[in-house]
């Protein structure tokens, strides 16, 4: 049986629906994300799996029971990283974690124990005695999972982990995330970062404005929605004009000899993108069309989210 | 596997708020202390002196030197003021600022023991520092009456007919905006004209009725009986019914206030 299950989830606010009916399920053990735009509705299917915020609509079932009911009991078994940190600055960082795992009822001198052991993890063992507030970023979400992890929870749910940090903060929060996925913690987290998404996530949900338009592995999903390549062909001059002799290109003789050349075009305001299962035999005939520079890569989840969610800003 | 059965309660919250306190009870029970001490000498002594002198310990404040009439006032009073404090930028922090609120909400606790939890650290701090302030009084030889230990519990009761409205509004509001305006303009007359400087019989008539309905004038008239031991026991049930009373409908209001702000 799956460890969270959901049927026409819907959450409104008034007249504004910020979950528009979905439906998906996570498994045991693995590491499900939500990925959208800002107000795609992540976080507020977040905060129903977390039992902080009551659903409008539709179904939802976490390790077997309804969060309408039974939410308490399906909290002592959560582990929670919101989007916004919310240590307390006051206390240290040692007792951010005492303090949170009372909340849990759990024995001081078992949490004295873990709370050594969680610092380990996240690489705060030096700063147990040290105040919060002058923490970096990347420091209080390392405090803020260990937070989470006090209660030794079936499920870690994850609001934007790396959202705000640098470079080397992000590897190392992902790092950790690769630990216990690997211990069999299930966690299921939210983000609007590609990159993050492919190096994380088993399964995941593309969703916008509120509803689910894609589900699958990164692997699958950029199989079903993306082709294999992409083309970047850069121009000095107008891409419009170069864009139109690309088109005219797929449709000459040469081109449609054998399969099809691309499958989409997409103007950029410095250059065109060209989707194809063919690199090599595009780029072969570009000669004939003026361009300044050629990139081959393969396609990634970013291209996949842009097909699905546009390019628009909607703010 | 975690525990199965975690059961949530009030006295978990409270740890927390105490943990915070262990941070800074030093400066707290010096405030504590401090303010009685300035405000007995200042009033009770200084204006006191010449009020004894032209009312000649009169029929005006039931036989009382000003300064035994003034102090179980300001007990009442001080407690309302802290109460007041500690149940608007701390309340709207734990929602806002620090997410104190937040944290408590995802873990197993639910909205009546993150909210009673609040409550119950703020009746501790408020009874806290009533019974310094008590101490205060006898050093100042203003305590006539064995009940008087008594009356720093009224205080608190006061206090937390104040504090429990208070928080259930704050629940509502998205920034501090109101909050100068609620002290200056409804806290504030409260604390001048309830009873605690001179007796509301000095007031016309319409203040007066105004001050009956105010739960300061309800707190002080109990403090005074306590700490002079004059009568008024039928009375005195009245008061400390209508202070019982407005707890409960402000925590009764608060706990739907905050429900919606935690959980909407």
């Amino acid at each position: 049986m799956s460890l969270i299950a959901a049927w026409g989830l819907t959450k409104r606010f008034g007249d504004f629906t910020a979950v528009d009916g979905i439906d998906f399920e996570v498994e045991r053990g693995e590491v499900f994300g939500f990925l959208g735009p800002n107000g795609a509705g992540k976080s507020s299917t977040m905060r129903m799996i977390g039992c902080v915020s009551d659903p409008t609509g539709g179904a939802l079932r976490i390790l077997g029971m309804d969060p309408a009911r039974e939410g308490t009991k399906i909290r002592s078994r959560l582990g929670v990283v919101p989007q916004q940190d919310n240590l307390d600055e006051e206390l240290s960082v040692a007792e951010n974690l005492y303090v949170y795992g009372r909340y849990f009822d759990l024995a001081r001198s078992m949490l004295r124990t873990r709370i050594a052991e969680l610092l380990e993890f996240v690489q705060l063992t030096e700063r147990a005695n040290d105040h919060v507030e002058p923490l970096s970023g990347g420091m209080k979400r390392r405090l803020t999972i260990a937070r989470a992890l006090i209660s030794e929870p079936e499920v870690l749910l994850l609001d934007e982990p790396t959202t705000g940090l640098d470079p080397q903060a992000r590897h190392v929060v992902w790092e950790r995330l690769w630990t216990l996925k690997r211990q069999g913690v299930t966690q299921v987290l939210t983000t609007h970062y590609m990159d993050e998404a492919e190096q994380l996530c088993d399964r995941l949900v593309v969703m916008d404005r509120g509803k689910i338009v894609a589900e699958g592995s990164p692997r699958q999903l950029i199989e079903r929605y993306s082709t294999r390549e992409v083309v970047e062909v850069r121009t000095h001059g107008q891409v419009t004009v170069m864009a139109e002799a690309l088109r005219r290109l797929g449709e000459s003789p040469e081109a449609q000899a054998s399969d099809e050349l691309y499958e989409r075009v997409e103007e950029l305001p410095d250059r065109v993108l060209l989707y194809t299962d063919q690199g090599e035999r595009l780029v072969a005939l570009l000669g004939e069309v003026e361009h300044e520079s050629v990139l081959v890569r393969r396609s990634t989840l970013e291209d996949v989210f842009l097909h699905l969610t546009g390019r628009s800003l909607v703010d | 596997m975690a525990p199965a059965a975690v059961v949530p309660s009030t006295r978990l919250a409270v740890e927390y708020w105490l943990l915070t306190y262990r941070r800074n009870w030093k400066g707290s029970l010096l405030t504590s202390f401090l303010s009685p001490i300035l405000f007995l000498a200042a009033m009770g002594l200084g204006l006191g002196s010449l009020v004894d002198a032209e009312v000649g310990s009169g029929r005006d404040l039931g036989g009382l030197d000003y300064l035994d009439f003034l102090a179980p006032g300001l007990l009442a009073g001080n407690a309302m003021m802290l109460a007041v404090n500690e149940s608007t930028y701390p309340v709207l922090g734990g929602f806002k600022w620090y997410r104190t609120y937040m944290a408590m909400a995802s873990s197993p606790l639910r909205g009546r023991d993150i909210l009673l939890g609040h409550f119950t650290y703020m009746a501790f701090r408020v009874t806290l520092a009533s019974f310094v302030f008590l101490g205060v009084m006898a050093a100042f030889g203003s305590v006539s009456s064995p009940l008087a230990v008594l009356a720093p519990l009224c205080a608190a009761l006061c206090g937390m007919a104040f504090a429990t409205p208070t928080a259930a509004f704050v629940a509502t509001r998205i920034n501090a905006d109101n909050f100068s305006t609620y002290t200056r303009f409804v806290i504030m007359p409260m604390f001048l004209f309830s009873g605690i400087f001179y007796p509301v019989s000095q007031l016309p008539i319409v203040l007066e009725q105004i001050a009956w309905l105010t739960p300061v004038w309800h707190g002080v008239r109990l403090c005074r009986a306590l700490s002079t031991g004059s009568g008024m026991e039928w009375e005195l049930i009245g008061h400390l019914a209508y202070l019982v009373a407005l707890i409960l409908i402000g925590t009764l209001i608060a706990n739907r206030t905050f429900t919606r702000r935690l959980y909407e």
